[in-house]
């Protein structure tokens, strides 16, 4: 039979030769890969210490975006949460009351909004789906915890502050959005 | 009966059916779009344009082609008339133009709106519509507000359909609702702010295509992609008490009529399955109907992901066993 690819091999079960059997050969060709790793430059880091630097398009802890009066974006109209592959998002919509306008943009509002971070797998299709700009992932890391509760970020943790802005413009600058 | 031929299929019709329905038929992609047609609603059509078809052959007497395209739901098939839909490069690019028509003043709001997921114009604009808007001018605006406990209308959505006026006309007997001014300016409105309070108003709300007019007792409650459309039925001296009840969890969130796959209320025995006013806002509790089961969602539809139809095991069951 024709082979796909010429890296196939045949297999035989021939007697070992007296020197193969002592293997010596063997561990020694085996160390000497091992040496040479040894003066090669290193692939790991020394975290904390040492930091990598982010790639633009990183997809780290997410951000509920603000428009430029502070008002939130969202809108909770649910794309991101049909479109999240993981269902780590859920959420509660309510109806903006009068004297609100200058807290929500529109309408409708996310009333309550979490994300189960132990869920998401940082795919980013949340912040693909949203028609608002208001979901974004950022280059910032959710944080280690050892109570599971503690992992679902509702919007106190989600939205960001209104004096403490959190750029999201490296991204916006990358793929997609940059055509437009 | 008389023999018409759509998109190349041949179907034997009674006389005086529409084109819409003989191509309803049909079936399949042959069906034009319809907004404002609705077929248990008498003397609706004509007014959206959507369904627009091209007559290629008259009649076999006269097999001259129709100059201008004609409203398949309000012309009637003549014998040996050949109609083009989909096969129609004038339709396909004459539909992309209304659509852009209904969507002239349409706020686009669908992240807000209710009806998204379940709207005739997003399913028109997705299947016919062009991707992006040319549209420049200052879009009317209005204030959403209340036309009674139940209802909200917010007429920016509104496509002028006329669909609500023939169930107020139709099925209210007192009726406070319906169309002021004219052409551009038209508005849907009630009689000087009049609560519409009549037991089967609440039907508008289905037959609207748009999200104009929407259930206050659901508003923002869900997406309704997020919820479990059941078959379920309940008791009632006024109507038929066969809805669909829409489920989050244990909880019923709106309840509605069953609805065939265009979009219009099913018919049982040529009658309408319209739904009271009470069995529709007031029934907000499982315990008060009974659940038939997982009503079906075309698999195409968003409403479909996460909802579940359980299989019959008796449905599969091959045929050996006993
Ligand atoms: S990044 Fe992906 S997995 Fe995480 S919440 Fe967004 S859509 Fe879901
Ligand atoms: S974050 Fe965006 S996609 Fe998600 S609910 Fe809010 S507006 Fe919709
Ligand atoms: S409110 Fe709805 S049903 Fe009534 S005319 Fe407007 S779009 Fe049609
Ligand atoms: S459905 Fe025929 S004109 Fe609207």
């Amino acid at each position: 039979m024709q082979s796909l690819t010429n890296r196939s091999k045949m297999v035989s079960d021939k007697k070992m030769t007296f020197l193969e059997k002592l293997y010596l050969p063997a561990i020694f060709g085996g160390m000497i890969i091992t040496a040479k790793h040894l003066f090669r430059k290193n692939n790991t880091i020394k975290y904390p210490e040492e930091q990598r630097v982010f790639a633009p398009v990183y997809r780290g802890q997410h951000v509920l975006k603000r428009d430029e009066q502070g008002r939130e974006n969202c809108t909770a109209c649910g794309l991101c949460a049909v479109a999240c592959p993981a269902e780590a998002i859920t959420m509660v919509a309510n109806e903006r009351k009068k004297g609100e306008e200058h807290l929500y943009r529109e309408e409708k509002y996310a009333e309550v909004y979490e994300i189960n971070m132990l869920r998401c797998i940082f795919c980013g299709l949340c912040e693909e789906a949203c028609p608002k700009e208001a979901i974004f992932l950022t280059d910032r890391i959710v944080k280690t915890d050892d109570n599971r509760p503690d992992f679902v970020y509702g919007k106190d943790r989600l939205v960001e502050d209104v004096n403490n802005r959190i750029d999201v413009s490296r991204r916006q600058l990358t793929g997609k959005r940059k055509e437009k | 009966m008389i023999k018409v031929t759509i998109d190349d299929i041949e179907i034997e019709v009674e006389e005086g059916t529409t084109i819409l329905n003989a191509a309803r038929m049909i079936g399949g992609d042959v069906v034009p779009p319809a907004m404002c047609y609705y077929s248990a609603l008498p003397g609706t059509g004509g007014k959206c344009r959507t369904c627009l078809v091209e007559v290629a052959a008259g009649s076999t007497k006269d097999p001259r082609p129709m100059p201008k395209l004609m409203v398949s739901c309000s012309t009637q098939v003549m014998d040996g008339m050949i109609v083009k839909n989909k096969t129609s490069e004038r339709v396909i690019e004459n539909r992309a133009g209304v659509v852009e028509f209904l969507l002239a003043n349409h706020p686009l709001d669908c992240p807000v709106c209710d009806q998204a997921g379940e709207c005739d114009l997003q399913n028109l604009g997705f299947e016919n519509g062009k991707e992006a808007t040319r549209y420049e001018e200052e879009r009317r605006t209005f204030e959403p507000i209340d036309i009674g406990d139940h209802i909200k209308l917010n007429m920016n959505r509104c496509i002028l359909c006329y669909r609500c006026v023939h169930v107020a006309n139709q099925l209210t007997d007192q009726r406070v609702h319906g169309a002021l001014h004219r052409g551009d300016h038209t508005e849907i409105s009630t009689y000087i702010e009049k609560a519409i309070d009549n037991d089967f108003s609440g039907n508008m709300i289905d037959v609207c295509p748009v999200g104009a007019l929407t259930d206050r007792t659901a508003r923002f409650k869900s997406r309704v992609w997020f919820l479990n459309p059941m078959n379920a039925t309940c008791e009632c001296t006024k109507c038929s008490g066969k809805a669909v009840v829409w489920m989050f969890g244990k909880e019923v969130y709106k309840v509605t009529t069953r609805q065939d796959k265009y979009g219009e209320v099913e018919q049982v025995d040529g009658k309408p399955q319209w739904l009271c006013d009470e069995c529709r806002f007031d029934k907000k509790d499982v315990s008060k109907w009974t659940i038939e089961g997982a009503r079906h969602i075309d698999r195409h539809s968003v409403i479909s992901q996460g909802h579940y139809e359980k299989p019959n095991p008796l449905d599969n069951k091959p045929k050996n066993i006993k």
